[in-house]
């Protein structure tokens, strides 16, 4: 089965990514670059690395750019589906959802409204051991946006290792928040995974934050050698 | 020891950890439980289960549907079974009651019609499906959405069905159907 992957180039994207590449052929990436920093649907900081990581993957990316307006940005994923379905001759696409009903419902109409099959091979799992799968396999995932109270501008950048996945499941326990930011908590980038060719090298990155909401941007990025 | 059937059109496939890992980590909080692919069924070692829950696929999937002859165990075998979405749609086929066409993705709400030890009264459910069944012969109608018969149960046997997902939300509905004493 031929499969465009919906990547924003975070860590379930990409991890979905690796688990569909297991099983069918990945054939194309398909980013939605939302203009709206609160879009409902999709991932925002640093969605423009996607270029970089597809080149990272050798793989081709398939991307629109959306407003982002709740719904309408719903008619841009739909047109992205279109074309990577036309140039690319996908049967199906594969999401990186965990929990998100909303997200997953609108996705899985999308798809059978075009007859495409589509895949959630995260649907359900259990956050930390996500995050737990992610370190085991050598991702290298960064956090470039935190959402929600306690976290600050400290954990921007930061590199998802054992230890931040542990403070993270202690701050589920204390706050209630989703240790893989399942509710939009935290956003992260990912820069190097076991199908990256090479790996992504951040050369500038800023940082922008106000009390418990800001970004890791990365203003320049290249490729080097794994 | 419970068994979960993998519903899905191959054995192995990408939709194992969307439609079968959900159930196995729920079944797994109360008892043991074992997956088989429904082609590897060995229908000699049935009874060796306490209950069987098969589970849903992909909306494109409809390999169940074209091999009903594939599950003519559940006829014979005596055990309690729970079919989820593709599940309850292959059961129904089994006992020769048609589908009918129901398109429904998302959050619906569901009304209990008929008293059952699983579930009870008005609740929201996850849905994603093709296909429901029309009111027959075999099975009562345990619930429904505004578009269609939700859940059955056998007139008989202790067989149900149900089109929504409660290994999405409502987790507790497959509790229910595990603890269930025969």
């Amino acid at each position: 089965m031929r499969l465009g992957v919906l990547f924003s180039g975070g860590k379930d994207s990409t991890l979905a990514l690796h688990l569909a590449a297991q099983k069918e052929q990945v054939v194309c990436l398909i980013t939605v670059a939302s203009k709206n920093k609160e879009s409902y649907m999709f991932h925002t900081p640093n969605i423009d690395v996607t270029a970089l990581q597809a080149e990272a993957l050798g793989l081709p990316l398939v991307r629109v750019v959306t407003e982002g307006k709740k719904e309408e940005e719903l008619a841009d994923l739909e047109k992205a589906i279109v074309e990577a379905k036309k140039k690319f001759q996908i049967d199906g696409v594969v999401t990186g959802a965990v929990e998100s009903v909303y997200q997953a419902t609108r996705i899985q109409r999308i798809c059978n409204r075009l007859n495409v099959w589509c895949f959630n091979p995260l649907w359900k799992h259990d956050q930390k051991a996500l995050l737990e799968t992610l370190v085991a396999k050598n991702f290298k995932v960064v956090i470039s946006g935190i959402f929600a109270y306690p976290l600050d501008e400290t954990w921007l950048g930061k590199q998802i290792d054992a230890k931040v996945i542990a403070r993270l499941v202690e701050l589920q326990g204390q706050y209630g928040i989703s240790p893989s930011g399942e509710g939009g908590e935290i956003e992260t980038t990912v820069l190097d995974a076991p199908m990256f060719k090479q790996k992504i090298e951040i050369v500038e990155s800023a940082v922008e934050a106000k009390g418990n909401c800001g970004v890791f941007i990365i203003t320049q990025a290249r490729l080097v050698p794994k | 020891m419970i068994l979960v059937v993998d519903m899905n059109w191959k054995q192995d496939s990408l939709a194992f950890g969307e439609f079968v890992s959900p159930i196995v980590s729920v079944v797994q909080t109360l008892e043991e439980c074992v997956v088989k692919h429904f082609l590897e069924i060995d229908t000699s070692k049935l009874g060796c289960y306490s209950k069987i829950v098969l589970s849903g696929t992909p909306l494109k999937d409809h390999a169940t549907l074209k091999q009903v002859e594939k599950f003519d165990w559940v006829k014979s075998c005596g055990t309690p079974i729970l079919g989820i979405c593709a599940g309850m749609q292959t059961i129904s086929l089994v006992y020769g009651e048609p589908l009918l066409n129901c398109l429904q993705v998302g959050m619906a709400e569901i009304t209990t019609l008929k008293e059952n030890p699983i579930f009870q009264g008005e609740f929201k459910a996850y849905t994603l499906h093709n296909y429901s069944v029309s009111p027959n012969k075999t099975f009562e109608t345990l619930a429904e959405s505004a578009k269609c018969i939700q859940a059955i149960k056998h007139k008989q046997k202790d067989i149900y069905g149900v089109l929504f997902h409660p290994e999405v939300r409502n987790q507790e509905i497959l509790k229910k159907f595990i603890q269930l004493k025969q």
